[in-house]
């Protein structure tokens, strides 16, 4: 057979962000829905009938603060609080702890500013005892479930109460009493764990489902696929959160693939029900978790949810978000802030005031406050008390071998 | 369409020569090889417009263009993988890998894959790719920035391992690393990239730039592959490092008030065997300094090919002065660093035996 030699010489697409440092960002392309217009399809509807939910973003409040739509939850006011309240704890929390990497008493912080709703809105949505595998983002999930901050902050710190006893980097929280799986800081490892718990979950009879996160990003990693390939397969109860915040470290989302097709539709190929929403509007992060836990609870197996946010902030305190996109860029996000508009939505409502909003603020700001002095008290990374040296060497097994108690009385403790 | 082996490198008038450190130096080595060879190609995560997290890369993209210096999707194993696609077609790729902690997504890769091309293809195909990961700890970098792997690249068959101690070494060793025709890792010593370490957190460090004789050329230079380096010249014992550790038991042995001769290896693998015992018949005494777990980690490995090759000149059982058998505990640094207190006590030990 005669070959088709291409006269024409190949070339590379290499993708760049549409807008670099000095130049002013234009969100004007993006493929936005308003609000309420996307249709709520059955839990039971089969992934081929509802591929528009990939494509289309499903969103409850609108530009007024109305909750509109099919997807709107319908939350009473109690639960629109506290929603508000846990995403504006979540914020101060990060702000004040930020600080004290800067005055040196750790050595590393990250933030989830812009992003509170995502962790949050789920966190309330799920039962306590259904495991979260989170990325380093989403502090929220610990705060929504009552996790004593003072805590959070004793692990940031290292201090001599910090129950990682020391081992871990900041924010790599871990408590299974909270259903908050141990942090990895090798990305997309969670994703296929998460599948796993989901299964064995399923194996045992069990009620529990689980739910990962993974970062835009991240979905380059090979996990990211094995998770929906087992997920699929399987049909494990697990909701498989992709958190597209549109930038990983110093590189847009279109390294990750996202420009040509949104990271919800990865899910396609796996015949996995998919939901691209709003990740700055509680309301529909909220909806969209119901959704996905319902139909995980029907034994119809797990949902891909792709939450359409922006990282408002530097990727962590040993980042510069100026050396690599426009410094107005998060001001001009065209889906705002997720605090803001929920509580223009209570304001709507009639139910909040600017009064209110400034008021608990400042007592979560004392509050953070409080428990930062509680916390530093028990010492910083290099201040003060901190956990036993002699605890290095346990939990590297259950029970030490000879080389580590040898190598431990090598130290001298 | 391989390509066979890189034009021999003509022999280079003085040197113009700079202060750079660690960092310039890698950032100078990547620079010099994509103007000298169209097929030298350099991407990784975070690389391109950015410069990479530690600016390796800072001003390449800028300079050759998107094709030659690009980002990468958050994949190992996929970054790893085309480049051992873009090196079998002939194209001399050298990626980063942004902290080796990372690389191991990309393990299979390197190992059943890179490592095998030239093997199994019987010399039909061959993978000349570098890969750079910066590695070791003493940055508070906890568990996930502060690894050690390099044993578990010195054990596999097809594979050379670099590790450099010096800008001068750093920048050689890796221009040796692209123009080799073999799959190359190099492990970058990240708590050297500004400066040399002694062991000492509390001592400020001294930039590259101010050390004396550090000067590195501008231009196209190789340290060879393969050979060692006396980083501190002595009689006493042989100490061998590699890496961040070079400074420290080099710092140790004067604090100790002992004289050893420190061999920097360079090359793990292969590895400077004629260096190595010529040291250790000298001396008769070695100790084995890295800062990797010990069980199984390279120091075995050194140790036994001391014992294969000196056993009749030893004075003294080898000491090996590793980190412990855990992972690298955030909080505790410094009680896991290997530092001067443990090294000058194996020098002590070996000296009285
Ligand atoms: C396996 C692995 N490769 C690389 C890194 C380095 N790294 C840490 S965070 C990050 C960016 C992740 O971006 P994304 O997944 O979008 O999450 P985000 O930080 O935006 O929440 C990178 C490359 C890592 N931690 N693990
Ligand atoms: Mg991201």
């Amino acid at each position: 057979m005669a070959s088709l030699k291409n006269s024409r010489a190949l070339s590379l697409r290499i993708p760049e962000p549409r807008f670099r440092p000095g130049e002013t960002a234009d969100f004007s392309n993006l493929n936005i829905s308003e609000a309420g217009v996307m249709p709520r399809p059955e839990v039971d509807t089969q992934p081929k009938d509802m591929r528009d939910l990939a494509y289309g973003l499903v969103r409850v409040l609108d530009k007024d603060g109305q909750a509109v739509g099919p997807w709107n939850p319908g939350l009473d006011i109690a639960t629109l609080k506290r929603g508000l309240r846990n995403m504006m704890l979540t914020r101060v929390y990060d702000e004040r702890l930020f600080r004290a990497q800067r005055q040196g008493k750790t050595s590393f912080y990250m933030k989830c500013t812009g992003e509170e709703a995502v962790s949050i809105a789920p966190a309330m949505v799920l039962n306590h005892d259904d495991m979260c595998f989170p990325t380093y983002r989403q502090q929220g999930i610990l705060i929504a479930r009552g996790y004593p901050i003072v805590e959070m902050m004793n692990q940031v710190f290292s201090n001599a109460l910090d129950p990682m006893k020391g081992r871990q980097l900041p924010v790599m929280y871990s408590s299974k009493a909270h259903g908050f799986f141990t942090i990895s800081g090798n990305l997309g490892t969670q994703f296929t764990q998460a599948v796993g718990w989901a299964m064995a979950s399923a194996l045992k009879g069990d009620d529990r489902i689980a739910s990962a996160y993974i970062g835009d990003g991240s979905t380059a990693e090979g996990d990211f696929h094995h998770a929906l390939t087992f997920a699929g397969v399987y049909r494990a109860p697990v909701i498989l959160n992709i958190v597209n915040n549109q930038w990983a470290i110093s590189s847009f989302q279109g390294i990750a693939g996202g420009e040509d097709a949104p990271f919800a539709s990865r899910a396609i190929g796996y015949n996995l029900p998919a939901l691209r929403v709003d990740g700055n509007d509680f309301l529909a992060v909220y909806a969209a978790t119901q959704w996905a836990m319902e139909r995980a609870r029907s034994n119809l197996g797990a949902t891909v949810i792709e939450h359409f946010t922006y990282r408002a902030e530097g990727h962590s305190t040993s980042d510069d978000p100026g050396r690599y996109r426009p410094a107005q860029e998060a001001k001009l996000w065209p889906l705002g802030d997720p605090i803001e508009r929920l509580k223009n939505h209570l304001i709507h409502l009639g139910e909040w005031s600017d009064d209110d909003q400034q008021a608990l603020h400042a007592e979560l700001v004392e509050l953070v406050r409080a428990a930062g002095k509680e916390s530093e008290s028990h010492g910083t990374l290099h201040a003060g008390d901190r956990p036993s040296v002699k605890t290095m060497f346990e939990d590297v097994y259950k029970e030490m071998d000879w080389r580590l108690i040898r190598q431990r009385q090598e130290l001298g403790i | 369409m391989n390509k066979p082996i890189t034009k021999p490198t003509a022999a280079t008038e003085a040197p113009e020569t700079i202060k750079m450190n660690m960092i310039q130096a890698i950032n100078s080595a990547m620079d010099v090889m994509l103007g000298r060879d169209p097929d030298v190609l350099v991407f990784g995560e975070d690389v391109g417009y950015f410069g990479g997290v530690f600016n390796a890369t800072e001003g390449l993209q800028k300079k050759f263009g998107l094709n030659r210096c690009f980002d990468t999707p958050i994949s190992e194993a996929g970054l790893i993988g085309t480049a051992v696609g873009m090196a079998a077609y002939g194209l001399r790729p050298c990626v980063e890998i942004q902290f080796a902690d990372y690389i191991y997504p990309g393990y299979d890769q390197i190992v059943s894959e890179a490592a095998r091309l030239r093997y199994r293809s019987a010399g039909d195909f061959w993978c000349p790719m570098t890969i750079r990961s910066p590695y070791g700890g003493g940055i508070f970098g906890g568990q996930t920035h502060s690894q050690s792997p390099e044993a578990l690249f010195t054990h596999v068959a097809g594979i050379k391992t670099v590790i450099p101690s010096t800008p001068y070494d750093a920048k050689g060793l890796l221009i040796a690393a692209i123009e080799d025709d073999d799959p190359v890792v190099i492990f970058e010593p990240k708590r050297l990239y500004n400066g040399p370490f002694d062991g000492n957190p509390d001592n400020p460090v001294t930039p590259w730039q101010k050390i004396e004789g550090n000067d590195v050329p501008v231009g196209h230079y190789v340290v060879p592959l393969g050979k060692a380096r006396i980083a501190r010249a002595g009689n006493e014992v042989t100490v061998l490092a590699y890496g961040t550790m070079v400074h420290v038991a080099i710092a140790s042995a004067e604090t100790a008030g002992v004289d050893a001769e420190v061999v920097d290896l360079r090359t793990l693998s292969p590895v400077d065997i004629e260096s190595i015992t010529a040291s250790v018949k000298k001396t008769g005494r070695c100790v084995i300094v890295h800062e990797a777990t010990r069980t199984s980690g390279f120091g075995a490995e050194l140790s036994a090919l001391v014992q294969e090759a000196c056993f009749y000149h030893l004075e003294a059982p080898i000491e090996r002065v590793t980190g412990w058998d855990t992972p690298y505990p955030h909080a505790f640094e410094w009680e896991y660093f290997p530092g001067q207190k443990r090294i000058g006590a194996a020098l002590k030990r070996v000296m009285e035996a």
